[in-house]
């Protein structure tokens, strides 16, 4: 059947996680934009909400199970909130929901648990490098079988919560193929860079990690010998970000949507004319229609069925959209816009990012 | 319910069977009814004809029941507007000129279901169910001075005893000439009751084939759906019953007619767009995916590789367009099945209905466009239907709305400007 209304426990997923974004997110976003860095607690109480342990059933410790839809449903009201937070509190699930989804079933008794209990777990994923031919299929960060295990030579980018991390999912090239990798950050070997100085997403900490002759066990391999299959994986990731982007997006859209009902030019609201007026309908357009097409990928996900082709293009729509709608935003806002007073320049400094993210969350 | 996107069997088995019309008595004909304009595709018509008068959604004009008002029977999702986007993009997939010449009711017989009276749904929609041969029902709206501008329409009905007589000229009537003189059809007249009130004043009459004072003067040339005809419609003092009126005969104002159970004049049959706009952009839309498998099967041919797993920047220029035209294409078509189930959950979907005609009939519009170029001599060449299929897609920007006025409408619902306020 054909039917776009969440179940009931979605929505009450969703009423929560607004609630917290208008709550926390919003009163804080632009200070720690500012300041480089999230208030101390808001992990902490963020973690509260049980965001990854919602996704792992309970043989694994956790309380629900793996749903791409509700993952997407879920992370709209983040990225509505504030991305930078939204991503940090994904940092974990970048970790956690690979081994659930594709991880033997040794590494989800070893790994799974701890990401149920009420401490934020200071684990992450490693995925982008630091190259403008950054191709996720063709890594330039090598795997190299020896002995029972394998040895891992590269440099990261982009790594979430790269300085505090004690695990890291390393996404390498092994043999052609993209495997992944469980590394402790402590391994020999191992090094965190200097954290990356970026656009947007200011008080996010993003970092380098490098990897030098690391060698991992044969356990610390995804999925174990056969590996993982890479697609799938990656089409989980293209999803979240398309949802975190429709969230930055209505974001901005209603925000805009309100300036214009309420500021007065040339003797009426500026929403009253047609120039503005119609821009405000085709960011609506734009922002349900990636919404559906998000919706539809993530529901292809939770089918088992192939949502390759789905999740590029729910990717692709949401890099576009997130850009253009908030870039209309500042343009609304018009002076105001580029003012930092306003939140809209950080929305569009953030929504440029989107083209770039890769592997910064999952569902 | 659940957010899910399968479509259900009963959907499915009609569609195929709409796809089996379209593949094999539509696309065969498509290049002769395009450059024979005016010549009737009798064959589809008469094949088609003891389908749609067995389908009560194609026209026949029944009313559905609403939510939970189904008596003892077991409580069945509504599926009906969702069917009927599937098949209308089924058989524009085949034709979209030629599905417009499709028997059945039509806007007509949607306007008598959304405003008519229990006694005028008998009299009038009868036919749509029970005629050996095949029937039309058809709107007649604009004039030469009032497309969009609604509230500038001339025809004038006045009250002669128990008669109303219509005087004026009503142009761009899709299936006039089917509707009035190549069956005992019928056509929704919009005319005014009270030059003075604007759009208080305006009503819609019924007026039946072979009224006397009723023509068909003129059948318009267009620049696709051809197969369609466009009809001007002259009436001289056209004297119909006074029971042909739909909805009430006050002159209702606007905001008599906002109350809560107020009277309903032209906004009541103005509702009959939150379904017909999602049927264009179904039309539309089937249009786009005929023009993507061609397109897409005619670039593989040439040796250009359509990949999904590899980053955009390291995607042909060729390979790009047609990703992005793929996503417009989803997004639309996502679009106009939300706004379908909306209005078969009984939920207002005003601001959906004109969210997907405005996608739908961009995306139509710009995807045919760039077909033609990427196809190269190919595109521009009669021999494809390519070139057939951006002319056919631009009218779906324009009926039923245009874009500029659904983004209009979307605009004064989500900022809450009433028409005066936002012009």
């Amino acid at each position: 059947m054909i039917s776009f209304s969440p179940t009931e426990e979605q929505s009450l997923i969703v009423d929560t996680l607004k609630r917290y974004a208008k709550d926390r997110l919003r009163k804080v976003f632009r200070d720690a934009d500012e300041d480089g860095e999230l208030p101390a607690d808001l992990l902490a109480k963020g973690w509260e909400l049980g965001l990854v342990g919602a996704s792992i059933p309970e043989a694994y410790g956790g309380f629900g199970e793996l749903s791409a839809v509700t993952g997407a449903l879920a992370l709209e009201e983040l990225g509505w909130g504030d991305l930078s937070t939204a991503l940090a509190l994904e940092a974990p699930a970048t970790f956690a929901l690979p081994i659930l989804a594709a991880g033997t079933e040794e590494q989800k008794q070893e790994w799974l648990a701890r990401f149920s209990d009420e401490t934020y777990p200071n684990a992450t994923a490693a995925m982008l490098e630091p190259t403008i031919r950054f191709n996720p299929r063709q890594l330039q960060t090598t795997a190299t079988a020896s002995g029972d295990g394998y040895v891992l030579n590269g440099v990261k980018a982009y790594v979430p919560l790269a300085s505090s991390a004690e695990h890291v999912l390393v996404y390498a090239n092994e043999a052609g193929k993209t495997q992944a990798f469980i590394v402790p950050v402590s391994a020999s070997g191992v090094s965190v860079g200097e954290r990356e100085k970026l656009m947007g997403v200011r008080a996010l900490d993003l970092g380098r990690l490098s990897l030098e002759n690391v060698t991992v066990g044969g356990e610390g391999k995804l999925g174990g010998a056969a590996g993982i299959n890479f697609d799938v994986l990656y089409a989980r990731s293209q999803v979240a970000l398309a949802a975190l982007a429709v969230g930055v997006a209505r974001g901005a859209y209603e925000y805009a949507l309100d300036y214009a009902r309420n500021r007065q030019a040339f003797g009426e609201a500026i929403g009253q004319r047609q120039s503005i007026a119609f821009m405000l309908a085709e960011m609506l357009v734009e922002i349900d229609g990636t919404r559906l097409m998000t919706w539809e990928a993530a529901w292809k996900l939770d089918q088992g069925e192939d949502a390759l082709r789905a999740a590029l293009l729910a990717k692709r729509t949401a890099d576009k959209t997130v850009l253009m709608v908030t870039d209309r935003a500042v343009q609304i806002l018009g002076g105001h816009g580029y003012i930092r007073e306003f939140p809209v320049e950080l929305w569009l400094r953030n929504a440029r990012g989107f083209a770039t993210f890769d592997g910064l969350a999952i569902v | 319910m659940a957010i899910e996107f399968n479509l259900p069997e009963a959907i499915a088995t009609q569609q195929s069977a709409a796809l089996m019309v379209a593949e094999h008595m539509m696309r065969p004909v498509s290049r002769h009814f395009d450059e024979h304009e005016h010549d009737i595709p009798w064959d589809f018509i008469n094949g088609l004809w003891p389908v749609m008068r067995a389908n009560p959604m194609f026209g026949a004009g029944e009313s559905k029941p609403k939510n939970g008002d189904s008596g003892d029977k077991p409580k069945r999702t509504p599926i009906g507007n969702m069917t009927m986007i599937h098949l209308i993009e089924a058989l524009s997939w085949g034709d979209a000129g030629i599905y417009l010449a499709a028997p059945g009711g039509g806007l007509g017989a949607a306007a008598i279901a959304a405003a008519g009276t229990t006694e005028q749904k008998q009299r009038f929609l009868a036919r749509f169910r029970e005629s050996e041969k095949p029937v039309w029902g058809s709107m007649a709206m604009t004039e030469s001075q009032a497309g969009s501008d609604t509230s500038a329409i001339r025809t004038t009905a006045v009250r002669a005893g128990d008669e109303w007589v219509l005087n004026g000229e009503k142009i761009y009537c899709t299936a006039g000439r089917l509707s009035l003189e190549e069956s005992a059809g019928l056509v929704v007249v919009w005319a005014t009751i009270d030059p003075k009130a604007g759009r208080a004043g305006m009503r819609a009459f019924v007026v039946e084939a072979g009224t006397p004072g009723m023509k068909v003067a003129k059948l318009e040339h267009k620049l696709g759906i051809r197969a369609s005809d466009t009809a001007a419609i002259v009436f001289t003092d056209c004297r119909i019953p006074l029971s042909n009126v739909l909805g009430s005969t006050e002159v209702v104002t606007a905001e008599q007619a906002a109350q809560p159970g107020g009277p309903k004049g032209f906004q009541g049959a103005m509702k009959t767009f939150d379904a017909t706009r999602p049927a264009v952009a179904a039309s539309a839309l089937g249009i786009t995916r005929a023009t993507l498998e061609l397109l897409h099967a005619k670039l593989l041919e040439a040796g250009y590789e359509l990949r999904s797993d590899v980053p955009y920047h390291d995607m042909s220029a060729v390979e790009r367009d047609f990703l992005d035209l793929e996503a417009q294409h989803r997004a639309a078509w996502l679009l106009t099945q939300k706004a379908a189930w909306l209005m078969d959950m009984g939920e207002p979907n005003t601001v959906e209905a004109s969210v997907c005609k405005v996608k739908a009939g961009e995306a139509a519009t710009l995807i045919t466009q760039k077909a033609v170029e990427m196809l190269g001599p190919l595109g521009y060449s009669r021999e494809l239907l390519i070139e057939k299929w951006m002319r056919d897609a631009k009218i779906n920007d324009i009926f039923e709305g245009t874009g500029q006025i659904n983004r209009l409408i979307i605009a004064r619902r989500i900022l809450g400007f009433s028409s005066r306020e936002l012009k």
